[in-house]
């Protein structure tokens, strides 16, 4: 536990000192969710109200960039550069390495959320969530799912200099496509069809029935099962595929 | 010296490191061994001193960051940002994570790789502290002077294989041959002998009778660099 609360300090510390890492996965959707809650706040989107709509998009924005994209950036980067191969050397249990790792993870998507609901409720008059714990289970269903995808996804990037390249490009189509910032009702068939697949598409559609139309999250099997199928399928690919040390050769 | 650290699985045979077999190393294991690896791994935002506690923090009995600051010869630098470091000092910083567990045994990849003279005669200093604290140290290197001012064994190695073993002076001495270098009229003359003492006596006899300077006069000890090129040359 010693180990674990010492490591879960430093991966803070860690993420929070780098700051373009910061700004990119946490800063960015709160920028986005001022800029587009600006635009078009006031709007109806889907029959709701658009700050709404969009701040619970945003979460689901926020889990895909801190989760997904940032965990697997800084792994890569950890991997090529010789730090876990480092860790590994230590007395530092790898599980209690990769708990922290995760934990810090989910601390910081929690602390994005609850800026924008806070900022929704300032700024765009957005209602404080009525189902707290529905969304809870929700952000931690999705903060698990998403870093395992994340996590799978590392094994897929041979480089740091590429990471952030192939991360941007599964992630950043992935969060437009899944209707984060906008009503995919008015999408063209093939991208609904793409986006019927994604799982961001359904761990959006969780946040948005828990927090704009105020569905308990036990009524939500379907998103639910998506969600943790695509997560188990990063965790598969995570376990096959993860690595401490660089490739080599 | 990647089996050793419990990093890649042995093709075959033995291997034991503190009574462990490396690849079953337990964290009780580990807490005894310190690695530095051939390439530097830190985290560029952190400062000196933050790295240091980081890695104390995962030791149950840690050296204390401020005296291995000072033991890596870091104290100048010990609140600037990993990233703002030279390589050299980033280098010396990663000589002290290994040490930062306080370990009994102490791997140091190719330590010194880069480093300008005064750098290494400084890090040859930091390993001949901690061989006089009674740590086993476990060095890699392709400077052979760094070998044989440092090392109480050598072992060199050839495709793999261990092909000479010993202290520097059972190395270099024996019935290897003796250089005697001078000029004469202009030209080298460059001689062997396995009796130096004898044949340096006879040349500043003959010298010396016929009122000439050897010039250049030099008598050279084969070193550990000249047992290696013959030893990998064959």
């Amino acid at each position: 536990m010693r180990l674990f609360l010492h490591e879960l300090r430093t991966e803070q510390v860690l993420f929070w000192r780098n700051r373009e890492a910061a700004f990119f996965t946490f800063f960015l959707p709160v920028i986005f969710f001022l800029v587009f809650g600006s635009i078009y706040g006031g709007d109806t989107i889907a029959g709701v109200h658009g700050a709404s709509f969009l701040e619970a998009g945003m979460i689901g924005y926020g889990v895909a960039s801190t989760a997904f994209a940032g965990l697997a950036i800084t792994m890569v980067i950890r991997r090529e550069s010789g730090v876990l191969k480092r860790i590994r050397a230590t007395p530092l249990p790898p599980w209690t390495y990769i708990a922290a790792v995760l934990v810090s993870t989910f601390v910081t998507f929690l602390v994005e959320a609850v800026l924008l609901i806070a900022l929704g409720r300032a700024l765009f008059s957005v209602g404080l969530p009525t189902r707290p714990l529905s969304l809870l289970l929700a952000l931690v269903l999705g903060a698990a799912a998403f870093a395992a995808m994340g996590l799978g996804l590392t094994s897929a990037v041979r480089s740091a200099e590429g990471s952030s390249a192939v991360v941007n490009f599964v992630y950043l189509p992935m969060a437009i496509i899944s209707g984060t910032f906008f009503s995919p009702a008015k999408y063209p068939g093939f991208l609904r069809a793409i986006a019927d697949v994604l799982p961001l598409t359904y761990f959006t559609k969780l946040t948005r029935d828990v927090m704009v139309r105020h569905h308990h999250i036990w009524s939500e099997t379907g998103s639910i099962a998506v969600v943790a199928l695509w997560g188990v399928i990063g965790l598969v690919a995570a376990i096959r595929g993860f690595r401490w040390q660089p490739r080599e050769g | 010296m990647e089996i050793l650290e419990g990093y890649r699985p042995r093709d075959g045979g033995t291997v034991e490191v503190l009574g462990a077999d490396p690849q079953r190393g337990s964290s009780a294991w580990r807490e005894r061994i310190g690695v530095m690896l051939q390439s530097s791994s830190l985290y560029p935002n952190l400062t000196v001193r933050e790295s240091l506690r980081v890695f104390a923090g995962y030791y149950a009995n840690p050296r204390d960051a401020d005296e291995v600051v000072e033991l890596v010869q870091l104290t100048e630098k010990r609140d600037a940002r990993v990233r703002t470091l030279s390589g050299g000092q980033k280098r010396r910083l990663d000589l002290g994570l290994a040490l930062v567990g306080d370990p009994e045994v102490i791997f140091l990849d190719e330590p010194t790789t880069g480093f300008d003279p005064s750098a290494r005669r400084t890090a040859w200093d930091t390993v001949r502290n901690l061989r006089a604290l009674g740590k086993t140290i476990l060095l890699t290197t392709h400077y052979l002077d760094e070998a044989e001012q440092l090392a109480d064994r050598v072992a060199v190695l050839r495709d793999g294989v261990i092909v000479r073993e010993g202290s520097p002076s059972e190395l270099t001495g024996g019935d290897v041959e003796t250089e005697i270098r001078y000029r004469r009229g202009g030209d080298e003359v460059v001689e062997r002998t396995t009796d130096p003492t004898r044949r340096l006596h006879e040349l500043t006899a003959e010298a010396l009778a016929r009122g000439e300077e050897l010039d250049q006069l030099e008598v050279r000890r084969p070193t550990l660099e000249d047992v290696y090129l013959e030893l990998t040359a064959e």
